[in-house]
């Protein structure tokens, strides 16, 4: 494999493969966990995931290194990342970007903080603050009136908030948010920085600012402090594998510990090995990578803009201010032209035309460009939705856009949540404090958290979200026709 | 020295050809195309490793793809071929001087290449005026076009490869739209033997009869293919193939065939019962 280095190591290694290679060749005597010995025992399992799979299936060992602890060839890992993204320090995190999310708050606040962020965030950043006890000070992103999405936060509205909080410890930012579109990050980084507060990244959907060439800047790059990185979507690792990154000035021994509170013992290495495979790969050809990925999506969104009643929006979006970046591998379309809801549109293009895109909401659908795909179906995608406009295609009035309803945090999301709570039927809920969350998944940013205020307005936001299809989750009641509000 | 080529048919069930000898071998942007001579089925063309012709046998496919329903549709003027870059269907096709246009859109260059080099029984009309060759995905060729064919013939290799896409609803919705308001869609349509064949054949089908308002499939015979046994489906706005079918005047046109007559045209359309089943479980 030709050799390159990002910054100054080599990023043709891959420590913890090469040690699970190693291992294997070793021939080593299992007498540890996990039970089924190298898949030996449970035969079943082999067969499906294959032998080299269970294979490496294997516990924390001293030639394999410990993630609670990181040594050798984690940290050797651990190193190559932080190399690779620019960052100070890298965390392998196997619980998702959840986890990563979830430790960087934790990491930033205690109880009783505040933490500046946009409403848009991950159910996963106010899981944090239940967690945690912070209070949220939230920043309204605007909304697109158009294709009814929040954008991303203005200068002008975080200053206000620094201006308004200045005690509080950090401000977040979704760079991007999930249809692509980018704060302007270096400036926050720079307000943050002034008014003494960490600034922190969901780059949940960031990982290819990294790597690929002409695409918004990265957290790391604009000077954030910490940033949650999903290698497992546009990264090509496993499923549930994400990177956490520091700069040099969040200690890294307290990262460790605030990880080590809630992360497994028993790391997997199935999950370890594809972060490390997946680094280097990008490390060494992530440039041509999202190249392509930003070719074909661009190729997708003019076919798609061609068919007529679609939008298929990029970059001309681009303001300077809540879209002051676009993400061009983002393949986002507005379908209320042709009369249909979004996630109307992947109902079809999933039952009838056997395609699975990543989410539809009121108005819009994503569909996931990364680096598996290929020309051949993105012409399956482009022509299925010139089949589903000639064939279903409606009158678009009547429809709802989303619009950005502005929360009345009355206490905080850990009171609320662990508040006494009387569970009330949808309707009878309005004017009560909501104790639990309220959210249409994916893409996960609830429309309701613990400790907010329910409205008019909101209810009739979920009855219709409910009414079109849309995956809601959150309550006890998964039905949604109750909700659990404080006493 | 023993030289064979095998192509399973299914994981337990192979057919292998005595080979003579090999002419070509290239891997291209889509496949592995070869060319080899056999004893028994003269040349061969196989891609990614499945018979696509044989010299022998390519003349029941190639006759049952164009007559069927050039017998049936009285003015076929415009016709778009998808696949098919070994040039068997266009061949047939220029015999009639009736037509006007072909279309014809091939994703690989390379396949019309090799044929036009090697199989020249195959391609050697490629090269009439009426023919215009588009080296491009045949779902974005269509996408595109409305109301613009008499007959389309989708002449892909099978579902699980780079063709995969022609057999989707949204070709065939496209194809649909792209037909004129009396316009046929001959489709080569798989084996219905082997389980995973079968499953594949009854999902385009059921795709079709979704699509189209007539939707019918016959049958040929062909040694080389999955369980010598293979279908076609014929999918139509307007003609229905045995009661539109004008024997008289295909007869009339004095082509010469080797396996197809109006006689056998009805008969293709008659299947076994098993089949009759499948078919109409997803309709």
């Amino acid at each position: 494999m030709e050799e390159k280095t990002v910054g100054r190591l080599n990023q043709s290694r891959a420590p913890i493969y090469e040690a699970l290679e190693q291992f294997r060749r070793m021939r080593v005597v299992p007498f540890d966990v996990p039970g089924h010995k190298r898949g030996r025992g449970n035969p079943e399992l082999t067969e499906f995931l294959g032998a080299r799979c269970v294979g490496v299936d294997v516990n924390s060992m001293k030639p394999l290194d410990n993630l609670c602890h990181p040594v050798s060839v984690i940290r050797e890992a651990e190193r190559l990342a932080a190399d690779a993204f620019g960052a100070a320090q890298a965390f392998l995190m196997v619980g998702g970007t959840t986890s990563a999310v979830q430790s960087m708050v934790l990491t930033a606040c205690k109880r009783g903080d505040e933490i500046i962020l946009p409403r848009n965030v991950h159910r996963s950043v106010i899981n944090a603050l239940v967690l945690c006890g912070a209070v949220p000070v939230y920043v309204n992103p605007e909304t697109d009136a158009r294709l009814g999405i929040s954008l991303g936060m203005k200068r002008d509205q975080v200053a206000k908030a620094i201006a308004e909080h200045p005690n509080a410890v950090a401000v977040l930012v979704n760079n991007p948010t999930y249809y692509g579109i980018c704060s302007d990050l270096k400036a926050i980084v720079e307000m943050a920085h002034a008014a003494g507060m960490l600034c922190l990244a969901d780059e949940a959907h960031g990982t290819h600012f990294y790597f690929g060439e002409g695409l918004p800047i990265s957290a790391m790059a604009a000077g954030a402090d910490m940033a949650a990185v999903s290698m497992h979507k546009s990264g090509g690792s496993l499923t549930q594998s994400s990177f956490l990154l520091a700069g040099p000035k969040v200690h890294a021994g307290y990262v460790r510990q605030i990880i080590n509170l809630t992360q497994t013992t028993s790391g997997s290495y199935l999950l370890m090995s594809s972060l490390d495979i997946s680094r280097r790969n990008l490390a060494l050809r992530g440039k041509q990578v999202f190249e392509q990925v930003k070719r074909l999506a661009e190729y997708a969104r003019e076919e798609i803009n061609a068919i007529g009643g679609y939008y298929a929006f990029g970059p001309e979006l681009v303001n300077g201010d809540s879209i002051f970046a676009f993400d061009p591998t983002k393949l986002s379309v507005h379908t209320l032209d042709i009369g249909l809801a979004g996630i109307e549109v992947y109902d079809l293009l999933r039952d009838d035309y056997d395609i699975q895109i990543e989410f539809g909401d009121l108005g819009n659908l994503l569909a996931y460009i990364s680096i598996g795909d290929r020309i051949q179906e993105v012409e399956r995608l482009v022509s299925a939705l010139a089949e589903i406009r000639r064939l279903h295609q409606k009158d678009p009035s009547g429809m709802m856009r989303h619009e950005y309803i502005d929360p009345e945090v009355v206490v905080s999301p850990q009171e609320a949540f662990y508040a006494e709570k009387i569970s009330l039927p949808l309707r009878e809920t309005e004017g009560k404090v909501c104790s639990e969350f309220v959210m249409c998944y994916p893409p996960g940013i609830p429309i309701l958290a613990p400790g907010e205020k329910i409205t008019r307005e909101i209810l009739d936001y979920i009855e219709y979200a409910k009414a079109i299809g849309c995956s809601m989750t959150g309550p006890e009641d998964p039905e949604i026709q109750r909700l659990n509000v404080l006493a | 020295m023993e030289f064979w080529f095998s192509e399973h048919h299914t994981p337990d069930v192979k057919l292998s050809l005595r080979v003579d000898r090999q002419l070509y071998s290239q891997e291209s942007e889509y496949q592995r195309i070869d060319v080899f001579d056999t004893p028994e089925f003269g040349r061969v063309l196989a891609l990614d490793g499945n018979v696509m012709l044989t010299e022998r046998d390519e003349f029941i496919y190639d006759e049952m793809m164009t007559h069927v329903p050039m017998a049936v549709h009285p003015n076929i003027r415009r016709v778009l071929i998808i696949g098919a870059g070994d040039g068997g269907v266009v061949r047939e096709l220029t015999r009639y001087e009736q037509i006007e246009r072909i279309d014809l859109v091939e994703m690989d260059e390379m396949v019309v290449e090799a044929c036009r080099r090697y199989l020249p029984g195959n391609a050697c009309r490629l090269d009439d005026e009426r023919v215009h060759i588009y080296y491009e995905n045949g779902l974005k060729f269509i996408r595109r076009r409305e109301d613009e064919y008499d007959l389309i013939i989708v002449d892909s290799t099978d579902p699980f490869g780079p063709s995969e896409g022609l057999f989707t609803r949204e070709f065939y919705g496209n194809c649909y739209n792209a037909l004129k308001e009396d316009g046929i869609m001959v489709n080569q349509q798989g084996s219905p033997f082997y389980g995973e064949d079968a499953a594949a054949m009854q999902r385009s089908h059921k795709r079709i009869a979704s699509t189209f308002p007539i939707s019918r499939v016959y049958q040929a015979h062909i040694p080389t293919y999955a369980a010598g046994y293979w279908l076609f489906g014929f999918a139509s706005k307007k003609y229905h193939p045995i009661d539109d079918l004008n024997a008289a005047r295909w007869n009339g046109q004095h082509l010469r065939t080797r396996y197809y007559t109006t006689r056998l045209h009805v008969g293709a359309f008659y299947l076994p019962a098993f089949l009759e089943e499948m078919l109409q479980e997803v309709e």
